[in-house]
């Protein structure tokens, strides 16, 4: 789960991170309230959840309390199109009001988890305030790490190690260690998987300031953080994604035109590459899980023909757990309800696999039955294709 | 032989009175397997199906001799119960239960270290033996006997490897699910490690996923070590970058994890990578010639 940039810098601050001064503005009338308590002079950021904002008008500078309203009202309500939101954008709901501050150097921090090793890991750059993946490209010798043992936590002598490495010294070097020492905290207490400061600033004056944050929370942790899980923002997820969380489904829309609904996230992501392998484009993931009941398997169906871009359907179900009858039923039951007019390719195979072939056949509706995935794959492109074949044609 | 469980493997369930370890701890004794104890906190005394229930893991394990552990404990306590087993001497610990904070097992992990036990998973199908034992939640029927070995980051795409593979006459040794998540026990090296050195296995099949590079490290220990012929599927190739595909460990994230990558370095080590999901059992059987 993501937050917004204002969210992650009360979090900051909560834990001992310095942050610029300011406060959230959502008319442009109380962002000119913000600049005038900061003075009149200050930047307003836009808050969606994507990066990039910068390049794309998401950030603006205003000399006066005054400029701060005009350009509030410049940038409240308009979609923002950044590299990260796609072509569609985002629509600015927020503003972040800050102090502008003086910006000597500019550093790259985050606490991440290293896979490779199960563990924590800080990393860290001298080059702040550009992509870090474009740094590991071109000088992947300027990313600084530091595994973190999850008995002791980030030690002394580790924040030293990076603080030199960095370039920094004297009260700058000293001045790093809460910093780490309150992201890594954050990061375990609050179970994110991602803390990033991009970029932690070195001020004219001397100070190190978070200018920019960012925090994803782990999804299965959330059960135990009700106060994470309430700075969800609603907007900036697909709507579909969200209803498909509600109902205990695993779903992710994509670009192309066939839904797929299968169980087991990596027999999802198998159907998905086998439509692309017989010349279709996948229309979404979705995974309904092990367990999932019939009403689970009418709702996943409701939700992926929701999708007005769906021309066909491919249900590919290997029962483990899943019973394939239970399945036959559901997805009979969706397709009469949904009166369901695209191709629909059901491939069953597993526990109770003739009992859900049976259910299939007696129903009376145009479903195609298929015995392998490839077959399921290949049948469900055809039809797809001949479709809108005759549709172009009309 | 195979590798990790046998018939003579003593198997209690954690979390046995829940529905979902009922149902599975069943099955596994319908398949053969030696259910010989269950755990649940406060039940101690009662049995399910003829099969006892004891308080904490010491006391069945001292009761019963029981080796290895299978957990289907809800998220939140799921840690808890690794812990708990590797605590009481088990030797083999397979988590199926899928949701456990990532933190949490950055924790057990830790904990792990240095014992003489081995975790699989969590969020992980289990591991068969097929005609021998079966522990987790897998349709034991499409499994068949045999050198084959197949280890898997995933769950119902191992069934349809492994169907694919006993169609084709291709029986298993022993197959044996990693788990989703990304932090989890055993790895690939682990498990090809003890497929190297088992006499009844032959080959063996990999099946790995976008996120990470457990992959790309597995490739360079295989070209080092493995003497036996690997194949490969790795699945996600249309998966669009920075969102988690079901798996909490399936995400490319900052262009890395991406299965081009992962296919490179397989076929690098020399491993064939199956071009199709369809196409799993087929590559083993052209690459093993029979």
């Amino acid at each position: 789960m993501n937050i917004h940039e204002y969210q992650a810098k009360e979090i900051f601050r909560r834990f001992g991170i310095p942050v610029p001064r300011g406060r959230v503005a959502e008319t442009p009338l109380e962002a000119k309230s913000a600049a005038q308590e900061l003075g009149g002079r200050c930047v307003l950021k836009a808050q969606i959840h994507a990066g990039g904002r910068g390049k794309a008008g998401g950030v603006k500078l205003a000399g006066s309390a005054e400029e701060a309203e005009k350009k509030a009202g410049e940038m409240l309500g308009k979609k923002l199109v950044t590299h990260q939101t796609g072509p569609q954008g985002r629509e600015v709901r927020r503003l972040l009001v800050e102090e502008q501050l003086n910006i000597d150097r500019e550093f790259y921090l985050a606490m991440v988890l290293d896979r490779s090793l199960s563990r924590v890991s800080v990393i860290a750059s001298a080059e702040g305030g550009v992509e870090i993946e474009e740094v590991a490209r071109r000088s992947p010798e300027k990313i600084l790490k530091e595994a973190i043992d999850p008995v002791v936590g980030l030690l002394p002598f580790q924040c030293r190690r990076l603080a030199y490495d960095l370039g920094l010294a004297g009260a700058q070097a000293g001045a790093l260690a809460p910093i780490l020492q309150g992201l890594y905290r954050a990061f375990v207490e609050l179970d994110c998987s991602l803390a990033e400061v991009n970029p932690l600033l070195q001020t004219r004056e001397g100070k190190l300031v978070a200018l920019d944050g960012k925090m994803n929370f782990d999804n299965n942790a959330l059960f135990r953080h009700p106060e994470i899980n309430a700075l969800r923002d609603l907007n900036e997820e697909d709507p579909r994604e969200s209803e498909a969380s509600e109902l205990g489904l695993s779903y992710i829309a994509l670009d192309g035109n066939i839904g797929c609904m299968v169980n087991g996230a990596g027999l999802a992501m198998a159907t998905m590459d086998i439509i692309k392998l017989y010349g279709g484009e996948p229309a979404n993931f979705l995974d309904v899980g092990g367990g999932a009941t019939k009403d689970r398997v009418t709702a996943a169906f409701k939700l992926l023909l929701s999708d007005k871009h769906v021309q066909g359907v491919l249900v590919n179900i290997f029962g483990g757990i899943m019973r394939c009858d239970v399945i036959a039923q559901g997805v009979v039951e969706a397709a009469r309800e949904m009166r369901v007019a695209v191709p629909l390719v059901v491939r069953l195979q597993g526990t109770n696999v003739d009992l859900g072939k049976k259910i299939l056949s007696e129903s009376g509706l145009a479903i195609t039955p298929a015995e392998t995935m490839a077959e399921a794959a290949e049948k469900i492109v055809k039809a797809v294709k001949e479709a809108s074949g005759v549709r172009g044609k009309g | 032989m195979a590798i990790l469980v046998n018939k003579n493997t003593r198997v209690l369930t954690q979390g046995i009175t829940g529905s979902t370890g009922q149902f599975h701890t069943r099955a596994c004794k319908e398949y053969g397997t030696q259910m010989v104890a269950g755990v649940t906190p406060g039940k101690g005394g009662s049995s399910f199906e003829g099969i006892p229930i004891f308080d904490t893991v010491i006391k069945a394990v001292a009761a019963t001799a029981a080796n290895a552990s299978v957990i289907y404990v809800p998220p939140p306590f799921a840690a808890d119960a690794i812990m708990e087993a590797a605590a009481a001497g088990i030797q083999l610990i397979i988590a199926i239960t899928e949701g456990v904070p990532v933190m949490d097992m950055v924790r057990v992990k830790k904990y792990l270290d240095g014992r003489a036990c081995r975790l699989l998973g969590p969020n992980c199908p289990g591991v068969i033996t097929p005609g021998e034992c079966k522990i987790g939640i897998m349709p034991g029927h499409i499994f068949r006997p045999g050198s084959v070995g197949v280890v898997s980051r995933s769950g119902t795409l191992t069934y349809e490897a492994v169907d694919q593979l006993s169609r084709l006459g291709l029986g298993q040794s022993t197959c044996v699910g990693i788990g989703g998540d990304p932090v989890h026990g055993l790895e690939f090296i682990d498990v090809l490690k003890l497929f190297n050195e088992d006499p009844d296995t032959n080959a063996a099949v990999m099946i790995g996923e976008i996120g990470g590079a457990a992959e790309e490290e597995t490739a360079v220990w295989i070209k080092a070590n493995m003497r036996k012929p690997v194949t490969s599927f790795i699945v996600g190739q249309t998966a669009p970058p920075g969102k988690r595909m079901g798996h909490a460990g399936a995400i490319i994230s900052g262009g890395k994890g991406t299965a081009r990558e992962k296919i490179d370095a397989l076929e690098k080590a020399g491993v064939r990578v199956a071009r199709s999901p369809a196409l799993i059992g087929q590559t083993m059987k052209e690459v093993i010639g029979y």
